[in-house]
């Protein structure tokens, strides 16, 4: 369980012009400017559910993760996760967390992967058979058994990350924090990590909160997302929802034979070839299926598929309706 | 301490496989080694009453000097830990259940351990063979001998002490090489490091006796030969442990308050 109530976070940030005179000044009478990096953040995540944290370059996101996560010191508020304040019980607190930073290492460059999971997990006082069944389960779900022995700095990024992402699971969290854990991965290693990530919180209810700017993990892991801009909670929704909010439209896509005569209210042609059609749908007028059965009455339909706007499209009609 | 085990265990094993630079080391110490001693026994020679030390005295500074220099210099830091101070990896070692400070000292043991083993076995075996009055001789009793291993256990543990400022330092700084090479000239003059501390002029040696500095290495190796008379042990290590007690709570709370303070840029 995390409540966070009025969470604010600045940083001073030392600003020059660019050129040799405006470094002189900058030597004499260095400028900072303060960087409101959170605004007054409020939420709750309940335990077993996995979180979309979305929002543009330099939104907040690391900086909440990262108080989230114990390591920095917010300004003002309030957070509970499980009943710690992260950054006070910062050492009960981490024990029961995994995390995650994709632009980051947690395994020891010149150990072989092996020796780093052994050293975290004497770090952590994981007993050893419970080490042993998850370091098999981990192994195994992320095809890890050759490059166990493989010291970290050997390792292809998507290698690494598949090991950076069990060495956060190998003490059983309750909640992992994942910043990034898909960047600069290649579809399939993406495919690989997703899948993972959904079966853990399916096998052990492991709270999930993930940054990404990668839609697509957001699709496929998430059911809510909170959105963030400007150090601001702008929006906290089930992915569905937004999506009906933001555009009423579906699209049908359908392959028939013989000739569309006419159409339903509130349907209308978007691409058509022989033998195949997609329709728009404006949910505001017709239900889908309301619209399907009309359509099967004149149709002889062979196949069809319904798609609604991709998460990509929902983040990008967010972002230009909060003007971010 | 499981905890603890484990890293000093993975570091020191790590450590150890750097065979080319364990042999690059020593020959540098032998080298450094007859240099000093060639140029204080010109000294020695030109006015012998003038000379604040033994020659027994002298051989037994510079040859523990050399051996265990990795132990006694505070230059032999962990580039990786400057490294992820600089460049923020320091967040993943926060978001373990672990202590920062006690992390950092014991891979700083560690590492010094680990290296100044390979250097510190071949070099005392030579240096044992060497012709007279060269050699480097044993403890002058038994009872300094084993002062000597107190007194260098304490002056190791000042070093790490020592050191965990330096790393502290670089969070401020965010450029280590500045405060690296600050704190190293100073160490490697203020510790009898470059000159033994008897050599400087008696006001200044007693400030610097007192100092933390002092107790790294020439408060052992003054010891170990004799030159420390035995009523003066007792003292002398009461000193050191009064600078680890000092410095490490210091250096924690140092630490404990730059915590506080850290802020993660970027990423």
């Amino acid at each position: 369980m995390i409540t966070v109530n009025g969470l604010s976070k600045s940083f001073r940030v030392r600003r020059r012009q660019a050129g040799f005179g405006q470094a002189v000044r900058a030597f004499f009478s260095p400028k900072y400017e303060i960087i409101q990096a959170l605004k007054d953040l409020n939420f709750g995540i309940n335990d077993g559910e996995m979180v979309g944290y979305i929002g543009p370059n330099g939104a907040g996101k690391s900086t909440t993760i990262k108080i989230l996560s114990g390591i920095l010191y917010p300004d003002e508020g309030k957070v509970r996760i499980n009943g710690l304040v992260p950054w006070k019980d910062r050492m009960q607190h981490v024990a029961r967390i995994g995390v995650v930073f994709g632009q980051r290492s947690q395994l020891w460059w010149d150990l072989p992967v092996a020796d780093s999971f052994e050293l975290l997990r004497d770090i952590y006082r994981v007993d050893a058979q419970r080490f042993k069944h998850n370091l098999d389960e981990l192994v195994q779900a992320l095809d890890l058994s050759l490059i166990l022995q493989q010291p970290t700095r050997t390792l292809s990024l998507g290698q690494r990350m598949r090991c950076e992402i069990a060495a956060s699971l190998l003490h059983d969290p309750a909640i992992l924090f994942l910043d990034e854990p898909t960047i600069g991965l290649d579809a399939r290693n993406k495919i690989a990590v997703r899948e993972f990530i959904r079966g853990q919180n399916r096998r052990h209810g492991t709270t999930v909160i993930l940054t990404t700017h990668d839609m697509q993990d957001i699709e496929a892991l998430t059911q809510r997302i909170l959105l963030i801009g400007n150090g601001r909670l702008l929006l906290d929704g089930q992915i569905d929802e937004l999506k009906r909010r933001v555009s009423p439209l579906r699209r049908i896509t359908i392959e028939h034979s013989g000739p569309l005569a006419e159409l339903p209210a509130g349907v209308s042609i978007e691409d058509q070839r022989p033998g195949q059609t997609k329709l728009q749908v404006d949910t505001s007028r017709v239900s889908v299926s309301e619209a399907i059965s009309q359509l099967a009455k004149k149709l002889e339909i062979e196949d069809l598929t319904v798609a609604g706007p991709t998460a990509e499209e929902l983040v990008l009609s967010l972002y230009k309706e909060y003007t971010l | 301490m499981r905890a603890i085990a484990a890293i000093f265990r993975a570091d020191f094993n790590q450590h150890i496989q750097y065979r080319a630079s364990a042999l690059a080391g020593l020959t540098t110490q032998f080298f450094w080694g007859f240099m000093y001693i060639l140029l204080y026994m010109a000294f020695l020679r030109s006015n012998p009453s003038a000379f604040p030390m033994t020659q027994r005295e002298l051989m037994s500074y510079v040859w523990l000097n050399q051996g265990l220099l990795i132990m006694v210099v505070i230059w032999f830091v962990d580039l990786r830990i400057l490294d992820d101070i600089v460049k923020g990896n320091v967040a993943y070692e926060l978001c373990r259940p672990m202590d920062l400070y006690h992390y950092w000292f014991i891979k700083s043991v560690s590492r010094r351990l680990a290296r100044a083993w390979l250097r510190m076995v071949p070099l005392f075996a030579v240096a044992a063979l060497l012709p007279q009055p060269y050699r480097l001789m044993p403890p002058i009793s038994l009872l300094h001998g084993l002062a000597f291993l107190v007194s260098m256990l304490l002056g190791f543990f000042i070093l790490n002490a020592l050191t965990m400022f330096l790393y502290a330092g670089t969070f401020y700084t965010l450029n280590p090489t500045g405060i690296r090479t600050l704190m190293a000239a100073f160490m490697d003059l203020l510790s009898g490091s470059l000159i033994p501390l008897p050599f400087f002029p008696d006001a200044i040696r007693r400030v610097l006796e007192l100092l933390p500095f002092g107790s790294v290495q020439n408060a052992p190796f003054l010891i170990y030969s004799g030159h420390i008379p035995t009523e003066r042990i007792l003292p002398t290590i009461l000193l050191q442990l009064f600078w680890c007690l000092v410095l490490y709570a210091w250096g924690r709370l140092l630490f404990a308050r730059m915590i506080r303070r850290v802020s993660f840029q970027g990423g």
